[in-house]
């Protein structure tokens, strides 16, 4: 890990806390195709499916050939810094805070040249760079430039690091530290060197194999937790809402039940309660005090993390109810988003397939270690990203999915 | 007395109202606080659940509804203090006036007597009421009366920790109850009306581990008696002597229900108030 980034200084509480600014967020709908990729950290451009040409920016028609069939793709970010200049001045709020501002325009190995945000440590140009799709704080799709060949990572460098979520030096609320994806996930994120956890747990009378030795972690303090009660979801917030950076939603209600194999509704009405109402819950009471601290100095509040399911795209009918709460716990949090974005908070989704617990003892391998959960969610937050596939199980549904939905409603439903 | 003596009823009842007056007559509250935070019982999680009690505005005199405070609730019937009734149990399924709807009004309001177990509880979790332990018992306070509460005093609701109140290991519970046998003798030689403990269950924290399982409810529903669990205050009640006014909610076909229990002792006999 970088030194470059130190820990911040304690807020000045007599100053006014500054107010989020974004920047500039307004996309054509074909330049929203960027977003596609950006979102799961692809860089995809368009290419001609008629003569093959690959152009930027993004256009209705191919500036060689005219033609209208083009194809989004996966581009190799390998590209030449052309040259670069430094922005000094901007109408823009966002880049008024933030000047001076360093631009690069890049000419990728595919052919094409991309007008690039520039990693400080790139060098003068010509030099070999690796250009990536990133997501800026309001959530659209931007270009970023980093040497070629060095090990860096955008949250190491201190003006691009705004377009990641950077766990360093931040406070995280965990929501369920209890089950193993969430002893996992506190691990996870004081290793990534977060300040501190706030552990959440419920039914404190249950006490399930590795819970003590979270209790025993530094930087972790176990607050009782309860998404399925609105008393508990309230006072919590009220309680540290306002020192709360990162929220990490890991509770689920999780039963393996198809639409015939539990009669009547209790059972959805669990899952509902926590994997839908609960996020609803945690959405009322933590969403806008965070959106107040979207712009608190170096360690704001920055962004918010859910555990959903690659079952939340396509219901998996073996496994009917949970899906359907997945489904709509989706929706909550595609509006949370929508809110969140506001402030310059990212909410990001995570979408693993199925986990190796107690609920998927039947299902066959491959499935994903609840650390190999956790690591994915730390590394969302390092990096640039809003929509999360880990594991090869959800990487499967997500390209069936994108290309035929109704063909994979069918093979679930085998 | 004689039935249906009109002149001595309201004689009595106009006694009994001065009596709850001048505090000749004291009312203990023998109910926990329904709320969120109260332990709900814990079933194997593969199994069909409890809901716990949860409290949701409908409005605070706010633009939901700008002049009034009101909530909406949700649980379990068998969630905080509250009444079995003998249709819980499978053994009581087929009995007639079985559910809380079509229970007999005559016996929610009835005497209690109260076994004081907590110093045997508070030594050992486990601690079982044996038949032997009621007969000691018989020999200081008189025979349990027919149609009458036994109330098993452990001072586990003193325990306001959830967790240890609820006291799981890796085997399970470990909470105080009855012994198969004893639940056979309060039943069969001393026709009690139902059985009331301070626990989350009439039975014992491992009577599932018992012979039958869960011996409380399988006995006592299955002769249409009835529970009563998590009371609170039994330290302020006498051996002998007091009253339960202990009605269910009437709802239809209800296997329990939580309720506000209330015991009735002459002063002379109620304990301090607790702080």
């Amino acid at each position: 890990m970088s030194d470059t980034i130190k820990r911040p200084k304690r807020k000045n509480p007599i100053l006014r806390t500054r107010a989020p600014t974004l920047p500039p967020e307004r996309r054509s709908r074909i330049a929203l195709g960027l977003v596609r990729g950006a979102a799961l950290g692809r860089l995809e451009l368009q290419r001609c499916a008629e003569c093959g040409a690959i152009q930027y920016p993004p256009r209705e028609a191919c500036v060689r050939c005219l033609s209208q069939e083009l194809e989004w793709t996966v581009m190799s970010g390998e590209g030449e810094l052309v040259s670069e200049t430094t922005l000094r001045h901007s109408q823009e709020l966002f880049f008024r805070e933030r000047m001076p501002w360093r631009l690069g325009l890049v000419r990728l190995a595919e052919g094409v040249s991309l007008v690039v945000h520039l990693d400080a440590r790139c060098g003068p140009a010509p030099s070999a760079v690796k250009v990536e799709a990133a997501l800026d704080r309001a959530g659209q799709a931007v270009l970023v430039a980093r040497p070629a060949g060095r090990d860096t990572t955008l949250a190491d460098e201190p003006k691009l690091r705004d377009m990641t979520s950077d766990p360093r030096f931040r406070k995280v609320l965990v929501t369920d530290a209890k089950s193993p994806v969430g002893q996992a996930v506190v691990r996870a994120v004081l290793e990534a060197s977060a300040d501190l956890v706030w552990a959440g747990h419920c039914e404190p009378w249950k006490n399930p194999p590795g819970w003590a030795a979270i209790a025993e972690l530094p930087k972790t303090t176990l607050v009782p937790l309860d998404v399925t009660d609105t008393k508990s979801v309230n006072e919590l917030a009220a309680e540290l809402g306002f020192k709360v950076d990162i929220v990490i939603n890991t509770a689920e209600h999780h039963r393996t039940f198809g639409l015939f194999g539990r009669a009547g509704v209790e059972t959805a009405r669990a899952e509902m309660e926590t994997n839908c109402f609960g996020l609803l819950r945690l959405a009322q009471a933590f969403g806008p005090i965070m959106q107040a601290r979207g712009a608190d100095g170096d360690s704001s509040a920055i962004a918010w993390v859910n555990l959903l399911s690659i079952y939340a795209l396509s219901n998996f009918p073996q496994h009917a109810t949970y899906s359907a709460s997945m489904a709509a716990a989706l929706s909550v949090s595609q509006a949370l988003r929508a809110e969140m974005r506001h402030a310059g908070i990212r909410v990001i989704n995570m979408f693993p397939g199925p986990i190796d617990d107690e609920w998927n003892q039947l299902l066959l391998p491959p499935k994903l270690a609840p650390s190999a959960v956790a690591r994915a969610i730390v590394g969302s937050l390092k990096g640039s990203v809003e929509d999360v596939y880990p594991g090869d199980i959800a990487q499967d549904w997500l390209a069936r999915f994108r290309d035929n939905p109704k063909a994979l409603e069918r093979e679930l439903g085998r | 007395m004689k039935q249906h003596d009109s002149a001595a009823g309201i004689e009595i009842l106009a006694g009994f109202t001065t009596a709850l007056t001048t505090g000749a007559i004291r009312i203990i509250d023998l109910t926990q606080t329904l709320g969120p935070d109260f332990p709900s019982i814990v079933m194997p999680p593969e199994m069909g659940q409890s809901r716990a009690f949860r409290m949701e505005e409908i409005s605070h005199y706010d633009e939901r509804g700008g002049g009034w405070y009101w909530n909406n609730l949700s649980f379990g019937e068998h969630t905080g203090t509250h009444f079995d009734a003998p249709i819980h149990w499978v053994s009581g399924r087929d009995l007639p006036n079985s559910s809380t709807d079509t229970i007999p009004v005559n016996d929610l309001i009835a005497p209690a007597v109260v076994i004081d177990c907590s110093k045997e509880s508070a030594d050992d979790a486990d601690f079982l009421l044996r038949v032997d332990f009621i007969k000691a018992w018989e020999a200081k306070h008189g025979k349990i009366p027919p149609r009458c509460w036994v109330l098993m005093r452990t001072d586990w609701s003193k325990k306001t920790d959830p967790a240890a109140y609820q006291n799981y290991d890796e085997v399970g519970q470990h909470t105080p109850g009855p012994d198969p046998d004893a639940v056979r003798f309060l039943l069969n030689e001393r026709d009690v009306l139902g059985f009331g403990t301070e626990t989350i269950g009439t039975d014992a924290g491992q009577a599932a581990h018992f012979l039958p399982p869960y011996p409380c409810h399988y006995y006592l529903h299955g002769a249409g008696r009835y529970g009563l669990q998590c009371l609170t205050n039994l330290d302020q009640l006498p051996p002998t002597g007091s009253s339960l006014i202990a009605p269910p909610l009437k709802i239809l076909k209800g296997s329990g229900s939580p309720l506000r229990v209330l015991a009735l002792v002459p002063s002379n006999l109620a304990g301090v108030a607790r702080p």
